[in-house]
């Protein structure tokens, strides 16, 4: 989100305050104490985030270059780059999972943004009963995601659930069977699960973009002859673009490191079809137990979306500010 | 369908149309949570005989009276309040100091601070939690509510103050520093003149986080090993795997579940609207 600097606008005071208050700003020179002032409210964050994130993140890297197989504890201990090698060369799985990796990321996104727009755009306008409205359609954000990948688990079981029969009436089956057991079109699954939950959070943050719009812009655009959908592309979409930017930034980051739903229903299979990397991790780290691996198979995936958000983040700078 | 002319005469098409998309929305989001309730209150026996009915020839409050008298649901129930309330407040302190550092404060090293901070969103979460294992069970905070609390409240750190430093943009800066300039000290002037304007702000960061702690299963599962101080997802989960499954029960353990988060979360989505929208028009 680009923000004006409020620098000088910021320290000024500060030196007033410095200079007016006595108490302990003789010691040090009031120069530094400005320097150092917004490290006292960040400090807590900085300090909790360095010891549980940073910290396990160097010892997991490290894990990466070791074998650590619980089930085999008389073969630990370093041997380089070996885990990396078996990744690249060796391992189908690993490159399956990341081409569904992409699938799930790209599919998942592309929905939940298009759809959390339109749902942006709806609730933009005033009408009866907006608020209870909202406040419903936001609600599969609140669900805990393992529940809601169970639920859809039921709704597409043919025994037990709706959905199978539905897709049959409307001839998108031949017949009413699970989706999930189905190699070809299992992703569905866990991605409409996946669009269910997350359209709320765009449609939030793009709700609350299009709100911060004035709205002598569409009266002026108005007066000018443009139809709602020239308002459209040249006043809301131009708005709407840094929030836009780091939505889809952070939710891509967030879908292609999100494991529970792929977990909790289909474990991945079947054959693979749905393993994305991080349920493989998680399958490599805590059914095979295999932590030394699952640990190159993370490096692996950090470094990738690690390239991708500086790719877009580049991007976003080369292109002009809109606002 | 954009919100850009105001309301037209003769538009009733249009409004119309605007209805039905809403209706589909709302039963989109709607259907699963009403086949989860369907499935608690839907008696053993006509489970997958009437599997696909969309509602049951007969209905049972059993599962609801076996999970609230019988089972140790109560307990994970607590539990969760525990952890999720812990996480929380401590989460909405921490990043509303960041946040404020963010928004107010122009300084040295703040882009590589910021930068930090993106790039722990991109942690692979599956990768951390055998070594925060190892790291937290010298220091007794495995299988300890305590424990959870620490790891819930870092990971939910930056995502918050990002939200927070979006709800102080949305806040002039000029009003502390007249506060300022009439004597206040910077800590006396957040106190009394900004703190109260951000307090929508901090409602709608303590409800994302609770829902978000709320709803955490993984580092739920491995961290915690005894049962009295499972958090109630991870009794769900055991629910699954110890006993022969007992879906009734488990749905209505799971309904029961989902009514905190949710009524929680559906007070406070406003606030987060209008904390996001006043930082967007600033900013």
């Amino acid at each position: 989100m680009a923000r004006s600097p409020i620098g000088g606008g910021a320290t000024s005071p500060d030196v007033t305050v410095d200079a007016r208050s006595p108490r302990g700003a003789e010691h040090r020179s009031p120069r530094l104490g400005v320097l150092l002032e917004p490290y006292y409210y960040l400090s807590p964050a900085l300090i909790l985030i360095a010891l549980v994130m940073f910290v396990p993140l160097v010892v997991g890297l490290s894990y990466a270059f070791q074998n650590i197989a619980i089930l085999n504890p008389f073969k630990t201990g370093f041997i380089g780059l070996a885990n990396f090698e078996t990744l690249l060369f060796k391992d189908k799985v690993f490159w399956r999972s990341l081409v569904n990796t992409v699938w799930w990321t790209t599919g998942s996104l592309g929905f939940q943004f298009f759809l959390g727009l339109g749902l942006a755009l709806l609730l933009n306008r005033p009408f009866a009963g907006r608020r209870v409205v909202q406040a419903i359609v936001f609600l599969p954000w609140a669900v805990p995601t393992f529940l809601s990948g169970l639920t859809f688990a039921w709704l597409f079981n043919p025994v037990i659930g709706p959905f199978p029969h539905w897709m049959a009436a409307l001839g998108m089956l031949s017949e009413p069977y699970n989706i999930l057991g189905d190699p070809g079109l299992a992703m569905w699954g866990p991605i409409i699960a996946n669009v269910w939950f997350g359209i709320p959070f765009f449609a939030i943050t793009l709700l609350a973009a299009l709100q911060a719009i004035p709205k002598e812009l569409y009266e002026a655009a108005a007066i000018d002859g443009a139809t709602a959908w020239q308002g459209f592309i040249k006043v809301t979409l131009p708005f709407l673009a840094p929030m836009i930017a780091i939505t889809v930034l952070l939710r891509t980051i967030w879908i292609s490191n999100f494991a529970d739903l792929v977990v909790v229903m289909t474990g991945g299979g079947p054959a693979n079809s749905t393993q994305i990397l991080p349920s493989y991790i998680f399958t490599t780290a805590y059914k095979k137990l295999d932590f030394g691996y699952a640990s190159a198979i993370a490096t692996a995936l950090l470094l990738l979306l690690f390239l991708y958000a500086a790719i877009l983040i580049q991007m976003r700078k080369r292109l002009p500010d809109t606002t | 369908m954009s919100a850009a002319v105001p309301a037209m005469p003769g538009s009733l098409l249009r409004m119309l149309g605007h209805r039905a998309a809403i209706l589909l929305y709302v039963s989109f989001a709607l259907f699963p949570l009403f086949w989860l309730i369907k499935i608690a209150v839907t008696p053993d026996r006509l489970l997958y005989s009437e599997g696909v009915r969309l509602w049951p020839s007969a209905t049972t409050w059993a599962n609801f009276d076996f999970v609230l008298l019988k089972s140790d649901f109560p307990a994970f129930f607590s539990n969760s309040m525990t952890v999720s309330f812990g996480t929380a407040i401590a989460v909405t302190l921490i990043a509303s100091g960041a946040g404020y550092a963010f928004s107010r404060f122009h300084f040295g090293g703040k882009a590589a601070v910021v930068a930090i901070m993106l790039l722990t969103q991109m942690f692979p979460l599956v990768m951390l939690i055998a070594p925060i294992y190892r790291l937290m069970t010298p220091l007794g905070l495995t299988d300890s509510l305590a424990g959870l609390i620490i790891v819930y409240t870092a990971f939910n750190v930056p995502f918050a103050t990002f939200l927070m430093q979006s709800f102080f943009d949305g806040i002039p800066k000029e009003l502390e520093e007249s506060a300022m300039i009439d004597g206040c000290t910077r800590f006396s002037a957040l106190w009394r003149v900004i703190f109260p304007l951000t307090l929508p702000g901090m409602a709608a960061t303590l409800g994302f986080v609770f829902t978000a702690a709320w709803s955490e299963l993984l580092f739920a599962l491995m961290l915690i090993n005894s049962e009295e101080k499972m958090t109630f997802a991870v009794g769900l989960l055991t629910f699954v795997s110890k006993f022969s499954v007992d879906w009734g029960q488990m749905m209505a353990a799971a309904v029961l579940a989902l009514i905190p988060a949710c009524l929680f979360f559906a007070f406070i989505q406003r606030y987060l609207v209008q904390g996001l929208t006043a930082g967007a028009i600033k900013g």
